[in-house]
């Protein structure tokens, strides 16, 4: 079996490996260790009982919510830790963290696989998640202010689902404390994360396309970044097999190094023309394809 | 074959301001807000 075929057990233990601390869901608390201010490539709550790493667009709100040079008590860090994590991460795979490590990827592509009548999303939808980038985790937190003169992290507060799923319904589920205080504001999430459970049973991976802010930080990164999809025209059939096995909807040879592509690979399993392969930092000469042989 | 020069620098570049974050001290800031339940993230507050 091929490292591409075994992406589901990639996703599963990503998954497991970064929600590793159980036994927090029996004491109704988060995971506190030292490690925890390590940032994870994925979009996966550091308010879930058992995440052991910080989730980078939790974090980078933070910071732009509390980085004040007005305020004596205020801090004068500005993120570059989390901003050079994405960049490092970015600029090596591009999306490729979301494809092959991203639990709530995951989720949305095993949701997926219900059967019922399914919906392509619109091209415009997919650049929302730049706007939700811009004004929810920039934007907002830096420049809306509380009564002391601290922003919020609006992203994580108003619209992110996987916080829902993640630390929302699961610290509702083991803490009576926090059960008591639930209100308007968690019924708004919880609706949120309803719309989206729906949306990624009729559509290919809705919430990576056109709302996921780390998405879109790493799709910024996916032309440029040291592994590259590489396609040979000479070789393409448009047999659009590509097309129909991609998880998020890419035609291959129209544009490998969309910045919609998760770097899944699948294409490459799926071209049996030898039409697409990958590069990392060297540029490949392509194979002869299976035909040809 | 052709080495990519462009992408090794940005890497290059984004490490070296992760860096620069971890010596100013992020990493414990990151911790203090990762180690603290976010109201926001479950819909508290």
């Amino acid at each position: 079996m091929s490292l591409i075929k075994k992406r589901r057990w990639f996703q599963t233990f990503s998954f497991l490996a970064i929600n590793a601390y159980i036994p927090s869901w029996f004491k109704g608390e988060i995971y506190q260790g030292s490690i925890k201010g390590t940032c994870v490539p994925v979009l996966n709550c550091y308010s879930c009982p058992s995440a052991l790493g910080a989730c980078p667009m939790g974090a980078i709100q933070n910071f732009f919510a509390t980085s004040r040079f007005n305020i004596s008590i205020a801090q004068y860090q500005f993120g570059l830790y989390v901003i050079g994590f994405l960049g490092a991460v970015g600029s090596l795979v591009g999306r490729m963290p979301c494809g092959w490590l991203c639990p709530f990827g995951f989720l949305q592509e095993l949701m997926h696989k219900i059967k019922t009548k399914k919906f392509r999303i619109p091209k415009f939808l997919t650049y929302m998640k730049y706007v939700v980038l811009a004004a929810f985790v920039i934007l907002l937190p830096l420049l809306i202010m509380d009564e002391y003169g601290f922003g919020q992290t609006w992203f994580c507060k108003w619209i992110c689902p996987a916080g829902t799923l993640e630390a929302g319904l699961s610290l509702a589920a083991i803490s009576p404390d926090i059960r008591g205080q639930l209100g308007f504001l968690f019924s708004w999430k919880v609706w949120i994360l309803v719309l989206f459970f729906v949306w990624m049973i009729v559509s290919k991976r809705p919430f990576c396309r056109t709302t996921c802010p780390l998405g879109a930080v790493f799709a910024l990164f996916n032309k440029v970044s040291l592994f590259q999809i590489a396609t040979y025209e000479d070789k393409c059939t448009l047999c659009n097999k590509c097309w129909e096995d991609c998880p998020v909807d890419i035609k291959v040879y129209e544009g490998a190094n969309s910045p919609e592509c998760v770097r899944c690979l699948k294409c490459i399993d799926s071209c049996k023309f030898g039409a697409v392969d990958y590069e990392f930092i060297k540029k490949k000469q392509p194979k002869p394809s299976l035909q040809q042989n | 074959m052709k080495r990519r020069k462009l992408p090794l620098i940005i890497f290059v570049v984004f490490v070296v301001i992760m860096i620069a974050g971890l010596s100013l001290g992020e990493y414990a800031y990151v911790l203090e807000k990762a180690v603290t339940i976010c109201l926001s993230c479950i819909g508290i507050g």
